[in-house]
């Protein structure tokens, strides 16, 4: 039996008004299980990145409600918001966003440090998640002498390293080339999802479509269709 | 919040160039300023000297004198009327002046002369060589052996000179607390001999010393005095009298006014300014530390530390720079006038805290006004 982990009813989300007013998401409802990869495809403008925030609890929607694991997300205050943020999601942004002056390993303990981890612990485990993403050894280098694609991974690790229920992927393949990218991808698949840990993911990406396990496509703002697109289960 | 203090910490203090920037603007701003109030307290201090090295509790003068150093003389009846005040245990004249000496080998040296009341010698400094009583031989003088005492060709006891040409010798050799400014050998005598040797005014008098019955005496003693047309001050108030003339009526206050606002400038646009780029170039940073769950609160303590932290590393070598400077400078010159005050350390200190506020706040501003959907978008 499938899990729910979000669940999204009539989300609507406008910027500007009068004239300027753009209408991002219209009236959009979706649900994402545990155990699933689920890729958000679509133009670009069509909205998948406000989508893909107001599921988050990074942007407030003008209508609709957003549950995750059964609770309403956008009835919580900021503080609380925060802190659903960092106990539950992982994030992986289109760019890396790695303070340079740290290192990787200190880079990828960010998300436990703000869970009040003791430091010590907290770098031990970074270093475990950079072999697991495969970068080994390179827990002590900077950021910048890694390449994009590792660079990448070790955002992954940043993402993972506090095991959250939901990993949130916008464009993670954007600056990468595409062997890198499907290598990336697939590395995901295979390691980081399983039937406790939902993945949702927006790209463009065509060269990556064979890892989802469930495709909904967006268009100006409204989900268009949702297919499987493969099976590998 | 320990942990995430030390991420601050390694933010800011693992960008060389910047952190480096940082210290420096902080460093040079309150070294300027330690320095120049250092200056200003050793100014004050020598300019007070009379007044310190005497220490008399209450001080009656005219009016209109600002500091020690330009007396305006009191007629003799004042004196008499003081002794005859409610509260005034005792009363004696000080006069203080300069006059010219010509030494033994021919040279004119200006010096500063202090007469004692002869009765009592009130006020005199403690001698190193002779015996106080000696003063009162035939042109008995006291030398200060301060920093300007080789100006009077170092003399020993028995040294002779010449003052409006009448003869004078040392008789002794005194140390005081305090050497006064601008480069004047001080010499002690009785009140009485600077009257003979010393062409004067009408009025010779230049403050008459009071030693009140009791601390609670004073405000009376101050009332009577101002009823006769004089100024009673105590101690303390005649050394802040003299402290507000140099500020008000000098170029001094000006001066430190300009440096205060120099010093401002130069830290708060190195070291603001290198702080404000600081956070913008890890603004997105701070973004995604925001959308990935860091509050608003952990936000603003990483920057508040991160700035403190600076502020405080540079407040700490500015100090450090500027004791070791003078503390070097008064070993070559040991009467060099600059003094490390509770004033030269507390002014920088209270520059440094704005300093650090504004451009934390400036910060802190960009960095609360994030929208972390901003950086999802890319
Ligand atoms: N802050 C904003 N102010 C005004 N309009 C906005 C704002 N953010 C998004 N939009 C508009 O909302 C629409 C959807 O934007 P969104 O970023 O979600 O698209 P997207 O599908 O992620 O596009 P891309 O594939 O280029 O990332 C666009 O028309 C965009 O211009
Ligand atoms: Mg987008």
């Amino acid at each position: 039996m499938l899990r729910t982990a979000i669940h999204a009813s009539g989300l609507v989300k406008w910027f500007g008004e009068g004239e300027a007013k753009t209408t991002a998401l219209k009236e959009v409802s979706l649900e994402a299980f545990f155990g699933e990869m689920l890729y958000i495809v679509g133009p670009s403008g069509s909205g998948k990145t406000t989508l893909l925030s107001v599921l988050s609890g990074i942007l407030r929607p003008n209508a609709g409600n957003v549950s995750v694991e059964g609770a309403d997300i956008w009835t919580l205050d900021a503080n609380q918001l925060a802190d659903f943020r960092l106990n539950k999601l992982g994030f992986v942004f289109q760019d890396y966003h790695l303070f340079p002056r740290l290192t990787t390993a200190e880079n990828v303990a960010i998300p436990l440090i703000l869970r009040r981890i003791q430091w010590d612990k907290a770098l031990n485990d970074a270093t475990k998640y950079l072999d697991i993403v495969g970068l080994h050894g390179k827990a002590e280098l900077p950021p910048l002498k890694l390449s994009g694609g590792e660079q990448q991974r070790v955002a992954i690790a940043r993402a993972i390293v506090g095991q959250p229920d939901i990993l949130i992927m916008d464009e993670p393949t954007a600056s990468l080339d595409g062997e890198t990218g499907r290598a990336i991808v697939g590395f995901v698949r295979e390691n980081i999802l399983n039937d406790h840990r939902c993945i949702v993911i927006v790209t463009h990406d065509s060269r990556i479509y064979e890892y989802a396990d469930r495709t909904l496509e967006m268009e100006d703002g409204r989900l268009t269709a949702a297919k499987k697109v493969q099976d590998e289960n | 919040m320990k942990g995430i203090l030390k991420l601050a910490y390694k933010l800011v203090v693992n960008d060389k160039s910047k952190f480096t920037a940082l210290l420096a603007g902080i460093t040079f701003a309150v070294f300027l300023m330690m320095f120049v109030t250092s200056m200003f307290g050793g100014v004050m201090n020598h300019s007070a000297a009379t007044v310190i090295n005497i220490g008399a509790p209450i001080w009656v003068m005219d009016p209109s004198v600002e500091n020690p150093l330009n007396t305006v003389g009191i007629p003799d009846y004042v004196l008499d009327a003081v002794r005859s005040m409610q509260g005034v245990k005792y009363a004696v004249p000080l006069y203080s002046g300069s006059a010219l000496l010509k030494l033994s080998d021919g040279a004119y040296q200006p010096a500063m002369i202090i007469g004692l009341d002869d009765t009592s010698l009130y006020g005199r400094p403690e001698l190193i060589q002779g015996k106080i009583q000696d003063i009162y031989a035939e042109g008995g003088f006291v030398a200060v052996k301060d920093a300007d005492f080789p100006k009077l060709g170092n003399p020993h006891i028995g040294t002779e000179f010449e003052l409006n040409d009448h003869r004078a010798v040392v008789v002794g050799i005194a140390k005081v607390s305090t050497s006064s400014l601008f480069g004047l050998p001080t010499l002690y005598t009785t009140y009485y001999r600077c009257l003979q040797y010393i062409p004067n005014p009408r009025y010779t008098i230049s403050y008459v010393l009071i030693v009140p019955q009791s601390a609670s005496d004073i405000p009376r003693i101050k009332e009577q005095a101002k009823a006769l047309g004089y100024l009673a001050l105590t101690k303390d108030e005649f050394i802040g009298r003299t402290v507000d003339f140099y500020i008000f009526h000098s170029g001094f206050g000006m001066n430190l006014l300009i440096i205060t606002a120099v010093s401002f400038i130069v830290g708060l646009s190195v070291s603001g300014q290198t702080f404000y780029t600081f956070i913008l170039e890890n603004l997105e940073r701070f973004g995604a530390l925001k959308a990935i769950g860091t509050t608003n609160r952990e936000l603003v303590s990483i920057i508040l530390f991160q700035a403190a932290f600076t502020s405080l590393t540079g407040y700490g070598l500015g100090v450090g720079l500027c004791v070791t400077l003078i503390g070097i400078a008064k070993l070559r010159m040991p009467e060099y006038a600059a003094m490390v005050t509770a004033f030269s350390v507390i002014v920088p200190f209270l520059m440094v805290v704005v300093i650090t506020a504004i451009s934390s706040y400036f910060g802190v501003r960009r960095v609360l006004a994030i929208e972390p959907f901003e950086i999802f978008r890319g």
